[in-house]
This record gives C-alpha cells, sequence and structure tokens, in this order.
C-alpha cells in the first residue's frame, strides 16, 4: 500500500509541470479571495496549469476540469507561515545539526551574511505535517545566532519540493534586550554598532574586491547584506517588544526612510499604532501573547493585534515553525478579542505575503496566482475545523504525513488487540 | 490495578499520618505522641492552608447549556449553588427564591478547568532568572524540594488562567530531576501568599522526570547520562526510602516496647518518597516515550506505589492499553511535538485514542499561555479524534479537563464536577466552550465570584503589574 502510495505521488509529481497537469474546479464554497473580489458566496474556482484560472459565481464547470464540490465549506488561499524554520530544522533540542542555529562562524562578523537558501531540506517531516493542514508557502529563517543578525531568511513553497520562492528575502534583527547582549549589554552600544555598520556598508559603491586591503567593521560577506537593506532591496526585521525600542525603530525608519522596515514580536506596539501605521511599518506577531513576559513586555496586551489593526497596520499572524498549523487558533484568538474576522483570515495569508514581497505568487486567489488554495472544512479560525484538502502549485496534495500514519499503524493494532503485542503487520 | 501495602509501608503510615486532614489534627496528635510517650514526632502539615472561600451568594442559573464534567450534556439545564456547594443541577429544579437568578440563555456552564502540569509563580512573568524558581538543577535527586516555597502568588500568569476558567492549579517542580520536588495544588484565587491559595486537604504531589532531560542536564555533571542511568538513580533512591521506612519502623518498635531509643535523622528527601510509599503523595511523572512509560510502570510494581499520571505522553496512544490496566492517567497536549526527540511521534488523536481505550485521558498545559485556553485544547482533541472515527461527546471531552484530573490530584471527591455536594467552582462560558471565540464570562470558585469579564474590577491584577506605565489588560 505504501508503495503504491509513493508511486502514486511519483507520477502525480512528474505530471506538475506537464501539460497533463489537472484542471481542477472547486465549486460551492465561500471563497476568500484575498483580493479586491472580496468574499465570494457559493463561488467556483478554477485551476488551470498550476495557477489561478478565474473565481466567479458561475457554477457550470467546463469540461476537462476534475471537481471538488465545496458546497457549505470554506476556500481561502493557502496559509503563508510568517516567519518559521521550516526545512532547517527537524527536532530543535539535542539532536544534530539544525541550521536554524549558528554559532561560531568567521564569514560575518555581524550575521547579516548568512543565507539560509543553501539550507532546505524539502525531506523535513515538519513540511508534511505543516502542509496538510493549510500552511502552503513560509517565511524561512535562522531563529538563533550567537550574532547581531539572523542572516538571510528566504520564503519557501511547502510543496514536495520545497522550491524556493524568494531567497534573501529578508533579513532579522533583533534590536531589543536580546539583541543588546550581543552588542557589549547595552542599547546603548547596539544602536551605534548598527549605525557604523550601515554607515560603512553604505559608504562602499560596491563591495571591496578580494586583490585590495579591507579591515572594515563589516566582512565583505556581511557588505553585500547591508547594502540590500539599505537599497530597499531587501527588508529588515527589526525584533522589539517595548515601546521605546519601537519608538527608535521609527527614528530609524526616519533616518533610513529607503530601508523596508518590518516590526516583530512588538508586545507594546498598540502604544505606538499611529506612528506604526503612519511609518507604513507592518508587524509580524503572536497575538496570544499577553503576559508580562519581561520588563520589555509590561504592555503586553491580548487586544494588540485588534488595536494595531484598528490602526491601520498590516498585521502577520504564524511565529512558529512546529506549530506553525496553529497559526490558526492564534489568529482566531485574536479575532476572540476584537480582530475583525476579515482582518484575522487576512494575518495569515494575504498580508505576510505583501509583507515579505511575495503576493504576486502566493497569499491570495487572483487570475494567475500561484495555486495555493484550501478547502476547509468550516470557518479556519474555528479548532474544531480543518483543512480537507490542500491544492500546492495546483496539484490536490497527498494528505497523509508520517504522523497520520502512526496515528493509522495504532488504529489497527488496537483494532488486533489481543490476538499479539507484536505488529509486524499492523 | 489495585496495590496492596506491604507490611513495611502500612507499618510506617505515621511518617505522613493524617495528610489528608487539616493541620489542626496533626499538630494536635503531634503534641500528644510527644506528651504521652516523649516520642519524636514529625509534623507532617507544618505549612497548612489558609484558603478561605470568597463570600458568595445562592446563586442559580438558568436555561443553560450545562456539561457537567462527568459526561453529561443538559440543553436547556439549570445550576443551583450556595453555601460553597452545587445543590442542584438539572433541566427543572427547585431553588429558593431569594436565590440570585443568572439567565444563561445562549451560554454554556461547566465545572471550573482544573489544570494538573503548571508551573506559574514557579516560572512567573517576568520569566527572568530573578524569579526563575521551578528546579532545583544541583542534583537528580531532591524529592525534599517543595514547589510551594517557590510560589510567586503575584504572577500575572494567574489572573490570565482564571479568565481561562481554570480554577484549580497543580504546580509542579520542572523537570531536569529524576525526582524534582513535591508539587502544590491551589486554588486560583487572588492572594497574598501561596498558603492562602492551597486547596484544602489536597494531597502532596512528587515530580519525577523521565528520559531526556535528566540525560541532558546532569550527563556532563556526574550524571545520570543514559535512561539506564536514570532508572538506576531512581530504584536506589526507593531502595533509599524503604531502608529510611524500616528505620522509622524500628524506632517505633522500640519505643512502643519501652525501650530508649534515638529517633533516625530526619531526611527531607526521603520523607517525601516515603510519603509516595504510603500511598499519601502521589506522583506526576514526567515521560514522553511508550517504552519508557511501561518501563516506568514495571518500577512501580517493583517498589509497590501508584504512578497517578504520567505528564506531557506524546506516546501514550501508544500504550493506552497498557496506562487502563495499571490505572494510571495520561496528562497530554492537544498538538505539541517535535520540539525534541521524546516528543517526534506526537500524533493530534493521542487524547481521544486514550480516551478510547479506557485510560484516564487529561489535558494538561505546561504553558503560561496554554493555561489560558485549555478549553480550546481539548475541542482541537475532541475533533481530531471525531475526523479519525473516535466518536466521543462534547460532553465526554470535558472530562479531560475537570473528573480526570480532578482525579489525578486526589481531589475528585470535592471539584471536578457539577454534582450536588462538590464545591461550587464552575465557569458560565458566553458560548460553546468548543469555539475559539468563546470567552469565560463568570467564574465561581467555592461559590463565589472571582472573575467578570464584563465587569474590570473583577478581573484580578498583580502587584507586579500594579503602577506601570503600560498595563496591558486593564487600560
Amino acid at each position: 500500500m505504501r508503495k503504491l502510495l509513493i508511486a502514486a505521488a511519483i507520477a502525480s509529481a512528474g505530471m506538475a509541470n506537464s501539460a497533463l497537469a489537472q484542471n481542477i474546479a472547486i465549486t460551492g464554497a465561500k471563497i476568500y479571495t484575498q483580493t479586491e473580489q472580496g468574499i465570494v458566496e457559493n463561488g467556483t474556482l478554477l485551476i488551470r496549469d498550476g495557477a489561478i484560472e478565474s473565481i466567479s459565481t458561475d457554477s457550470n464547470v467546463p469540461d476537462g476540469y476534475r471537481e471538488y464540490d465545496a458546497s457549505g465549506k470554506v476556500v481561502t488561499p493557502g496559509l503563508v507561515g510568517a516567519m518559521t524554520s521550516l526545512g532547517l530544522v527537524e527536532v530543535e533540542s539535542w539532536a544534530g545539526v539544525v541550521d536554524a542555529s549558528v554559532g561560531d562562524a568567521s564569514v560575518s562578523h555581524s550575521g547579516a551574511a548568512f543565507d539560509v537558501s543553501y539550507a532546505i531540506n524539502p525531506d523535513s517531516t515538519v513540511l508534511d505535517v505543516s502542509r496538510i493542514e493549510g500552511v502552503t508557502s513560509a517565511a524561512t529563517t535562522i531563529s538563533y545566532t550567537d550574532y547581531l543578525f539572523q542572516g538571510q531568511g528566504s520564503v519557501i513553497s511547502l510543496g514536495e519540493d520545497a522550491a524556493i520562492i524568494k531567497p534573501r528575502a529578508f533579513t532579522v534583527l533583533d534590536v531589543g534586550g536580546n539583541g543588546a547582549e550581543h552588542s557589549g549589554g547595552s542599547r546603548a552600544a547596539l544602536w551605534v554598532t548598527l549605525e557604523k555598520l550601515f554607515d560603512e556598508a553604505g559608504g562602499l559603491s560596491e563591495v571591496p574586491g578580494l586583490d585590495t586591503v579591507w579591515e572594515g567593521l563589516n566582512t565583505r560577506a556581511d557588505i553585500e547584506a547591508l547594502q540590500r537593506i539599505l537599497s530597499g532591496d531587501m527588508p529588515l526585521v527589526m525584533e522589539a517588544e517595548r515601546k521605546s525600542d519601537i519608538l527608535q525603530i521609527l527614528a530609524f525608519k526616519k533616518r533610513h526612510p529607503e530601508v523596508k522596515i518590518i516590526l516583530m514580536d512588538a508586545a507594546e506596539a498598540w502604544r505606538v499604532a499611529d506612528q506604526l501605521a503612519e511609518a507604513g511599518i507592518p508587524v509580524i506577531m503572536n497575538p496570544e501573547m499577553n503576559l508580562p513576559d519581561s520588563f520589555e513586555a509590561i504592555g503586553a496586551s491580548i487586544e494588540n493585534a485588534a488595536r494595531l489593526a484598528k490602526a491601520g497596520v498590516k498585521v502577520a499572524v504564524g511565529m512558529e515553525t512546529h506549530n506553525i498549523r496553529l497559526a490558526t487558533q492564534h489568529a482566531g484568538n485574536a479575532v476572540a478579542n476584537g480582530l475583525s474576522h476579515e482582518e484575522g483570515i487576512a494575518s495569515l495569508t494575504s498580508n505576510p505575503a505583501s509583507i515579505l514581497g511575495v503576493s504576486d505568487r502566493v497569499g491570495s486567489l487572483a487570475a494567475g496566482k500561484q495555486a495555493d488554495v484550501v478547502i476547509w472544512s468550516g470557518d479556519p479560525l474555528e479548532v474544531t475545523e480543518y483543512a480537507e484538502q490542500v491544492f500546492i502549485k495546483g496539484e490536490p496534495i497527498d494528505m497523509d504525513t508520517r504522523q497520520t500514519e502512526l496515528r493509522d499503524r495504532y488504529q489497527n493494532f488496537y483494532g488486533q488487540n489481543g490476538k499479539t503485542s507484536q505488529y509486524v503487520q499492523p | 490495578m489495585v496495590h496492596t501495602r506491604t507490611s513495611v509501608t502500612a507499618a510506617l503510615a505515621f511518617l505522613v499520618p493524617a495528610l489528608l486532614s487539616g493541620c489542626q489534627s496533626t499538630q494536635n496528635s503531634g503534641k500528644d505522641s510527644e506528651q504521652a510517650t516523649q516520642k519524636v514526632s514529625i509534623d507532617t502539615n507544618p505549612y497548612p492552608s489558609t484558603y478561605t472561600p470568597v463570600k458568595g451568594q445562592p446563586t442559580v442559573i438558568t436555561n443553560v447549556t450545562v456539561i457537567d464534567g462527568v459526561g453529561n450534556k443538559i440543553d436547556n439545564g439549570m445550576v443551583y449553588f450556595a453555601e460553597g456547594k452545587i445543590q442542584a443541577v438539572g433541566e427543572d429544579i427547585t431553588y429558593p427564591n431569594d436565590a440570585r437568578v443568572i439567565d444563561g440563555k445562549g451560554k454554556w456552564v461547566t465545572p471550573g478547568i482544573i489544570d494538573n502540569h503548571s508551573h506559574l509563580g514557579v516560572y512567573p512573568s517576568p520569566a527572568i532568572g530573578s524569579l526563575s524558581d521551578g528546579n532545583e538543577m544541583t542534583k537528580p535527586v531532591t524529592p525534599g524540594v517543595w514547589a510551594e516555597h517557590s510560589v510567586w502568588p503575584q504572577d500575572a500568569g494567574f489572573a490570565r488562567a482564571l479568565a481561562g476558567g481554570v480554577t484549580t492549579l497543580q504546580i509542579l517542580p520542572g523537570s531536569a530531576n529524576l525526582f524534582g520536588g513535591r508539587s502544590v495544588v491551589l486554588k486560583n484565587v487572588p492572594s497574598r501568599t501561596m498558603q492562602d491559595m492551597k486547596f484544602p486537604e489536597a494531597p502532596y504531589g512528587m515530580k519525577m522526570a523521565c528520559g531526556e532531560n535528566p540525560k541532558r542536564v546532569y550527563g556532563k555533571k556526574g550524571g545520570p547520562m543514559t535512561r539506564m542511568g536514570n532508572v538506576r538513580g531512581y530504584r536506589q533512591a526507593w531502595s533509599d526510602a524503604q531502608d529510611y521506612m524500616r528505620k522509622w519502623e524500628k524506632y517505633e518498635s522500640e519505643m512502643e516496647s519501652g525501650k530508649k531509643a534515638t529517633p533516625p535523622k530526619r531526611d527531607l528527601d526521603l520523607e517525601t518518597m516515603a510519603g509516595v510509599l504510603n500511598g499519601d503523595i502521589l506522583v506526576h511523572m514526567h515521560c514522553y516515550r511508550a517504552d519508557e512509560m511501561v518501563t516506568m510502570m514495571d518500577m512501580m510494581q517493583e517498589f509497590d506505589y501508584q504512578i497517578s499520571s504520567f505528564h506531557h505522553a506524546v506516546e501514550a496512544y501508544k500504550i493506552a492499553d497498557k496506562l487502563e490496566q495499571n490505572n494510571v492517567c495520561a496528562s497530554m497536549w492537544a498538538d505539541w511535538w517535535g520540539f525534541k526527540m521524546e516528543a517526534y511521534d506526537g500524533i493530534r488523536e493521542n487524547i481521544p485514542m486514550v480516551d478510547k481505550a479506557g485510560a484516564c485521558a487529561i489535558v494538561h498545559s505546561d504553558s503560561d499561555i496554554g493555561i489560558q485556553r485549555l478549553n480550546q485544547e481539548a475541542a482541537k482533541a475532541w475533533s481530531d479524534g471525531k475526523r479519525a472515527g473516535i466518536d466521543i461527546s462534547m460532553a465526554d471531552a470535558w472530562v479531560w479537563l475537570t473528573a480526570n484530573p480532578a482525579k489525578s490530584l486526589g481531589i475528585f471527591d470535592k471539584t471536578g464536577s457539577l454534582e450536588s455536594g462538590k464545591n461550587a467552582d464552575l465557569v458560565l462560558w458566553t458560548g460553546n466552550p468548543f469555539s475559539t471565540y468563546t470567552k469565560a464570562e463568570k467564574v465561581y470558585i467555592d461559590g463565589g465570584q472571582v472573575f467578570d469579564l464584563n465587569d474590570p474590577r473583577m478581573q484580578p491584577q498583580s502587584d507586579f503589574e500594579v503602577g506601570q506605565a503600560a498595563q496591558g489588560e486593564n487600560q
């Protein structure tokens, strides 16, 4: 049976890029397009050659389309994991190399140069477990370094080949207490270090060649990354919780208006929501974070997401790796605490896609976009509802994983209980 | 499986006498014995509960969907409580005219949630070194430390958990050690001292930990560095506890026969373990892997004690039948997995599969965020089970949140269900608590109201949060 499944999977993977790719019609659903088309009730979504063809209320299915009857169900774009380490980690603690963590690496002084696009493992079981629950693409990056910057993250697809949608898509930088720890233990050193690093990189018209002597603050590898940040080519994700740190980020934005800044974590962001909206700085956050977890998060509030969105700040939800599938629950709880349901869905789809610079391909359902689509049993933000079928690049994915197979193995074992304690053929 | 105590443990019941009774009787018995025989006796309850219930009034909730915590659901029911107790539950019950009437139309009422795995107070917010008091990581066997001596009642997490309908919680030491220390069961009432929160007459628990954590913490610090090393550590300590009990038995019998005897030196570590061997202290054991849990149940037989519950129990679904046979509960997350090797085989159907096998399934949090929404954790597990063909009603699933954890803590005679005579620990929810959007509207402990969603004065704020420049929850 397993062999047959693998054979089928290979066959379907082989077809993905061929002219034989399935054309698919999903009918009868409530479709969240995450475009100006809004929510289409009783809609028909057509997928052709791996891309969205159309969304309409025309219930006639053209010839040659495989139909999925989604009457009474909900369809959304595939979820976009806002910040994860998917593909970089199988088991985090004490289990071999974890590519989401960097210790001593002489190529970089500040960590800016590291690049996870070399490190993605498409066979990671964490990808399978996440994608059957509706996560079809994700920002993935280093979660810990001994350095100031956490290197350059990628946006990946959660399809079988874990294709990179956008390499070197963003850089993460903690400007709160943890970041200060890597800069002498004080923000007084952290910000001067940052400015000097950027000044130096910005002052160079090009990366010094190997034939010149270079003894700067940055390594050659770091300079290139910082220059891309300065030009606005690569967004800078700045982590901070406390209000004063966020104000420093706003001041940094004024000094470097061309830098695209994304705020992350942001427990006290609601206190400066209007200023963030005015500066056009979006926020990636966990809306359930409501405890004074540190002296930097004294003002943590369960209404953080709602207040930010109300002020006009673009909010993205989903900051886990093994548990990225719980982003829907996190967004649902934001909705339970004041965020509109529409914003709740957007925080999982169109908002992270836009923040990460990949909205031309994923995060919404519009003609020409990559057909990452989820059919949900009901409201995706309800903990009791679930993804019934997920499509990535127009292909219905195999909804089995290592976890469902373990479940079936033991359900079958108990079904035969009393006969044997072995499971040679469970 | 019912354990028969050995004659040794039965004879040594004095070591932890009357643990379940109040402090007064224990202290008296200690004095009496000293006066009568000059015999050294141990006060087993030196930090007694000083809890007093919040004042309540006779209250009836009408027109409400009732889940009673022992598997029953009444669609249009009533709950009447007074004098701190549940007085009646049903479709049509009688209640006094002067009772306060709450119209529960569209709402649900359940027993208060019981989290049997919390580190609130010992790992409080803010999570800083100064306040990190949950793991006595100095040597692998420290059953003599008591979590209650670390609990900081000003942890804002208590109030947040209350807003999630948690009325009772067990505070455990962390999982670095083979024997981590004693737990304490608290009522989730905002108080100045731990003792004011201490659940009257709740037995103590003892935390033990399997597998990866002790290996990792002690592997390069003298051991244990392997699972076999862990087991040697447990067994040696149990043997030492048996030896310790025999010394006290000898002392006791010599005193009784009129000889002049010297009492053994008190050993606080072995004293706690002796309490377990007596059956007075309940074992709560951090274990993930199926094979390892079975080894632990063998060890339980070897030394003749009962494990109350495995905690985390990510692989419980693999041995649900054996848990049922050994009468050991499994306390589980709905879906956490993969963060370490012993969590790699986590599946979403763990809780319902354990339930289906007839074993005692519990939803626990081990998290200051997760404890705020245990209803959603149960809802996920219920839904996952249903998808896998395990037909469990919502009413039966709620047992994972109240009756079963109460049993694991030895307090099911007092709380954990809406049955006449039980403590009036209950939650009125804004709707179906299996929905993401539902919140706890009113929370009662012993019939006194301790939380109200719509009244900021009834939303406790810890001392730590008072007067801060930003106050996140109570603007």
